[in-house]
C-alpha cells in the first residue's frame, strides 16, 4: 500500500539534500566554531554560511540570524525577550487569539510577570484586518506577534501592512511575525514590505531535522537572552553551536525558496481539485477561507468525529491531521475563536501538501474520505 | 506606470571635458552592483542618470540599497514615471506616495519643467497638484520651508517622473577614475575605513595583509578576508595580497633593539608594499594611521618609515580621533569584524617600551644588520594573492 502524507504541516520528511548536508556536517566539520584552530575556523565559517543561506531565504543578512531549537524556542526568545527588553516603556503585548500555542504560551508567561495581553478575535474564517491589528496597539504597547500563515486554517495575516500602521501609532512597539508555515512556501522578505523587528522560522516544516529553527532579528532590535553561557550567537543564544543541524536547514530552505512561484500555482492545483472532489459531500463544510494559503485546507465533515477519520484513513494509509498536531485531543482554539459550532470544530480535519502531493494523491484521498463518512455513519 | 531609479551625480556633474569617462565609470560600476538582479537600463541625461528595470520582477528595493553603496552617486529616489498628463499625474502622486504621505504631516510639490512644451508651468503644476493632495489626504498641511515630504514632478521629454524625499548617496567620484592604489590591512579598525575613504576619491584598491604563522592564526588571516570582502561593497573587486613575514619578524627580535622592534619592522611593511604596489601598477600605498594613536604613529616615526617609500603614502584618517574613525567603520559596516580579538603580525613582538621618537640615523644603523633586500625579495616573492568581491 502506498502511502500518501497529507500532515505537511505537522511536520516533513527530511530531504536527501539536507541529510547529506547535515551527515557531512558530522563527519567533516565537526569542529566547534568557538576553538582558535583551523577544525574551528572551518566550522565557524559554515556556520555563517549556513546563517547567510537562511538569510537569504528571507531577504535579510546573515548577520540578522540567531539559530534555535525550532520555531518555539525562536517565539519565546522573540516574545520574552524582546517584551522583557522594552519593559521600561509599557506592559501591554498584542497578539491573535490563533496564533500557535509557542506564541501564546510566551504571553501568558508574561501575564503571570504582570504584563497585560490583549488577545484578538478573528473573523469566522480565522482572518484580520490590518487596522484591527493596529487598533489594539497603544502607547502602552511593548511588542505585537502575529503569525503570517496559521498553521491550522491556512489564513494569511496582513502583517505587513499591520506593520505599517503599528510604526504609525507607536514607533517604539516591537514587532514580531512567526512565520514558521509561510517560510519556503510562500515569497518572504522582510524590509519594507514587512517591515518586522523579530520573526521566527523552523526548519522541519521544510525538509530539514527537526531541532533547528532560526529568529531573524532586524538590525539595532535589542532583545534579551533567555539562556545565559558563552557569548555564542552574540549571547541570545549561548551554547555550542548546533552545527549539522544549521547546516541541514540551510540546505532545506535554500532547496524550499527555488521554483516558489511555481510551487505556489502547485499548491492551487492541489486545492482547487480537493474542494471540487468533495462538493458533492452535502455534510462537508470548509473551513479555510478561499484566500488562504493554499497548501493548508481544513475542512469538517459533520456528524464524524476527526479522530475517527483520521483512523479510518491511516488504515488506507492516508495520513493527515485533526486540527493542529501539537495539541492532540484538545479541543481547537483556532476553531473556537473563529466561532465555529462544537460539531464542526469535533469533526475538524486538515490536510496539508508539500510539492510532492500529486493530484492523484487527492483523487485517492477524497475517494477514501468518501468512503469513511459513509462507513462510519452506517455504524 | 512604470517604476524606475533616479540617481543624482553630484560632484561628476562638475567636471569638464572628461566628465564622460567618470560617468561611464559610474555606470560600469552600478551595473557591477546590480548584475545579480535582473538587467537594468542605465541612460544618463545631465546631471541625473536614470537606472530603468527591464521587467517588472526586479527587486528595486535591493537595488537602491546597493546603490546607495556606489561612489559618485550623490543622491538617489525611485520614482514613478507616467505619460505627461497632469490628471494622471495627480493620481499617480496620490497612489505612489500614499505611504509616505499618510506617514507626513507637512508636505511642498516641486515642479521642474525641463519640457517647455508642457502646458501648464511649474508654479501651476505645484499649486494644482497640491490642492489635489490636500484634498485627498487632509491631515497634511502645506510648509515650503521644511516640509516632512517633497513631492518632486519632472517633467521632461520621455514622461513625468513623480518621486519624493530623495536619499542620501555615497558621495566622492567613482571608483577606478583616479588609479590604483595598495592598502596596507591589518585587521584594526583604522586601516578598512582608510582605504575605503580612498575609494571614495576615486582610487581603486588593493591591499595587503601581513601574516606571521604561527605566531598569527588562521582566524587572523580569515577575519582580514572578512574585512575585504566587507570593504569590496564600497570598493568593488579587491586584489588582496598575503605576505609571509614571520621570518622578517623573527630576525628583527633577534638582531634588532627591542625599542626600535615596531619601527623597523614597519619600514620592511612599507619596502615590501612599495615593491608590491610597483608590481600591480598602483601609484600610492594608503595607510590608517592616525598621528599620535600608538608608538610607531608619531611623526618622527612616520618621518622613519616613509624615508623607505617611493611612492606616496595616503593617510586619510591622519587628523581623526579614534571615535570619528570608528563612526565611519561602523557606516561601512567593518566595525564588528574589526574588533575580533585576535592577534595580528603587529601585536607580536610588541616592544616593552618602544622608542616613541626614533632618530632615522639609529634606525638605519640598526637594521644594518640585516640582509634587507634579500628578505624584502623572498617575502615579495612568497606574496599569495586573492580576488575578492
Amino acid at each position: 500500500m502506498d502511502e500518501i502524507y497529507l500532515d505537511n504541516a505537522a511536520t516533513t520528511h527530511v530531504s536527501h539534500t539536507a541529510a547529506q548536508a547535515v551527515l557531512s556536517a558530522m563527519t567533516d566539520c565537526w569542529g566547534n566554531p568557538s576553538s582558535l584552530h583551523k577544525k574551528g575556523l572551518q566550522a565557524k565559517l559554515a556556520f555563517e554560511k549556513a546563517a547567510a543561506d537562511i538569510a537569504a531565504a528571507i531577504g535579510a543578512k546573515a548577520e540578522n540570524i540567531i539559530f534555535t531549537s525550532g520555531g518555539t524556542e525562536a517565539d519565546n526568545l522573540a516574545i520574552i525577550g524582546g517584551a522583557l527588553a522594552k519593559r521600561r516603556r509599557g506592559n501591554r503585548i498584542v497578539t491573535t487569539a490563533i496564533e500557535h500555542s509557542a506564541v501564546l504560551a510566551a504571553c501568558s508567561y508574561l501575564e503571570e510577570q504582570g504584563f497585560e495581553v490583549v488577545r484578538l478575535i478573528p473573523d469566522s474564517f480565522g482572518r484580520y484586518t490590518a487596522e484591527q491589528i493596529a487598533d489594539a496597539v497603544n502607547e502602552k504597547t511593548v511588542l505585537v506577534s502575529m503569525m503570517l500563515v496559521n498553521n491550522e486554517v491556512g489564513s494569511v495575516l496582513p502583517v505587513g501592512r499591520a506593520a505599517k500602521l503599528i510604526r504609525r501609532k507607536n514607533p517604539e512597539t516591537l514587532i514580531h511575525c512567526d512565520a514558521v508555515q509561510a517560510f519556503g512556501k510562500m515569497p518572504i522578505k522582510v524590509g519594507s514590505a514587512l517591515d518586522v523587528d523579530l520573526l521566527s522560522v523552523s526548519g522541519h516544516k521544510i525538509h530539514a531535522p527537526k531541532g533547528i529553527g532560526a529568529l531573524y532579528i532586524k538590525k539595532g532590535v535589542r532583545i534579551l537572552p533567555l539562556s545565559h553561557g558563552g557569548s555564542q550567537q552574540k549571547g541570545l543564544r549561548t551554547g555550542t553551536e548546533p552545527l549539522p543541524l544549521a547546516v541541514g536547514m540551510a540546505a532545506a530552505a535554500a532547496e524550499a525558496v527555488k521554483n516558489l512561484a511555481a510551487k505556489q500555482q502547485h499548491f492551487e492545483q492541489l486545492r482547487t481539485r480537493l474542494l471540487e472532489n468533495v462538493s458533492d459531500m452535502f455534510d462537508v463544510c470548509i473551513n479555510s477561507a478561499p484566500d488562504s494559503a493554499p497548501y493548508i485546507v481544513n475542512l469538517s465533515v459533520v456528524g464524524v468525529r476527526s479522530e475517527i477519520m483520521l483512523h479510518f484513513l491511516e488504515s488506507k494509509g492516508i495520513y493527515l491531521s485533526s486540527g493542529s498536531a501539537c495539541s492532540k485531543g484538545q479541543k481547537s482554539h483556532v476553531l473556537t475563536s473563529m466561532g465555529l459550532s462544537p460539531e464542526v470544530i469535533d469533526s475538524a480535519l486538515r490536510i496539508s501538501f508539500d510539492d510532492t502531493t500529486t493530484i492523484e494523491q487527492i483523487d485517492i484521498f477524497s475517494q477514501a474520505l468518501h468512503e469513511g463518512a459513509a462507513a462510519i455513519r452506517r455504524r | 506606470m512604470k517604476e524606475m531609479i533616479l540617481l543624482k551625480n553630484g560632484e561628476i556633474a562638475l567636471k569638464g571635458l572628461n566628465r564622460a569617462s567618470f560617468e561611464d565609470k559610474l555606470i560600469k560600476n552600478a551595473r557591477r552592483k546590480l548584475s545579480d538582479l535582473g538587467k537594468f537600463n542605465i541612460r544618463k541625461a545631465q546631471s541625473t542618470m536614470y537606472v530603468e528595470p527591464t521587467s517588472d520582477e526586479q527587486d528595486l528595493e535591493e537595488a537602491v540599497q546597493r546603490l546607495r553603496q556606489v561612489f559618485g552617486i550623490a543622491g538617489l529616489t525611485r520614482c514613478a514615471v507616467v505619460e505627461k498628463d497632469f490628471d494622471i499625474i495627480c493620481k499617480t502622486a496620490a497612489e505612489y506616495l500614499a505611504d509616505q504621505l499618510e506617514d507626513s504631516r507637512t508636505f511642498k510639490v516641486n515642479a521642474k519643467r525641463a519640457d517647455k512644451s508642457f502646458p501648464m508651468k511649474s508654479p501651476q503644476i505645484c499649486a494644482d497638484l497640491g490642492g489635489y493632495l490636500l484634498k485627498n489626504f487632509p491631515h497634511l498641511k502645506v510648509d515650503v520651508n521644511k516640509p516632512d515630504i517633497e513631492v518632486v514632478v519632472e517633467i521632461r521629454d520621455f514622461g513625468a517622473y513623480i518621486h519624493a524625499n530623495q536619499i542620501v548617496g555615497a558621495g566622492g567620484i567613482p571608483v577606478g577614475s583616479g588609479g590604483k592604489a595598495m592598502l596596507l590591512i591589518s585587521g584594526g579598525i583604522d586601516s578598512p575605513v582608510a582605504g575605503t575613504m580612498m575609494a571614495k576619491r576615486g582610487l581603486q584598491i588593493e591591499a595587503i595583509h601581513f601574516v606571521s604563522p604561527p605566531y598569527t592564526s588562521e582566524h587572523a588571516r580569515q577575519k582580514v578576508i572578512t574585512l575585504t570582502e566587507k570593504m569590496s561593497e564600497w570598493c568593488g573587486s579587491i586584489r588582496l595580497h598575503i605576505v609571509p613575514f614571520t621570518e622578517i619578524q623573527e630576525l628583527i627580535k633577534d638582531n634588532c633593539p627591542e625599542e626600535l622592534f615596531t619601527i623597523i619592522m614597519r619600514r620592511f611593511m612599507m619596502r615590501i608594499a612599495v615593491a608590491a604596489a610597483e608590481k600591480a601598477n598602483c601609484s600610492a600605498l594608503v595607510t590608517g594611521e592616525s598621528v599620535g594613536q600608538v608608538a610607531s604613529q608619531t611623526v618622527q616615526a612616520i618621518a622613519c618609515t616613509d624615508a623607505v617609500c617611493t611612492i606616496p603614502v595616503l593617510r586619510p584618517v591622519i587628523g581623526m580621533d579614534k571615535i570619528e574613525i570608528v563612526k565611519i567603520a561602523r557606516y561601512i559596516d567593518t566595525f564588528e569584524t574589526s574588533i575580533l580579538p585576535y592577534e595580528d603580525c603587529c601585536t607580536v613582538f610588541t616592544p616593552r617600551h618602544p622608542r616613541t621618537r626614533p632618530k632615522l640615523e639609529d634606525v638605519i644603523n640598526a637594521e644594518k644588520v640585516l640582509d634587507i633586500d634579500a628578505l624584502v625579495a623572498k617575502a615579495t616573492a612568497g606574496i599569495e594573492i586573492m580576488d575578492i568581491g
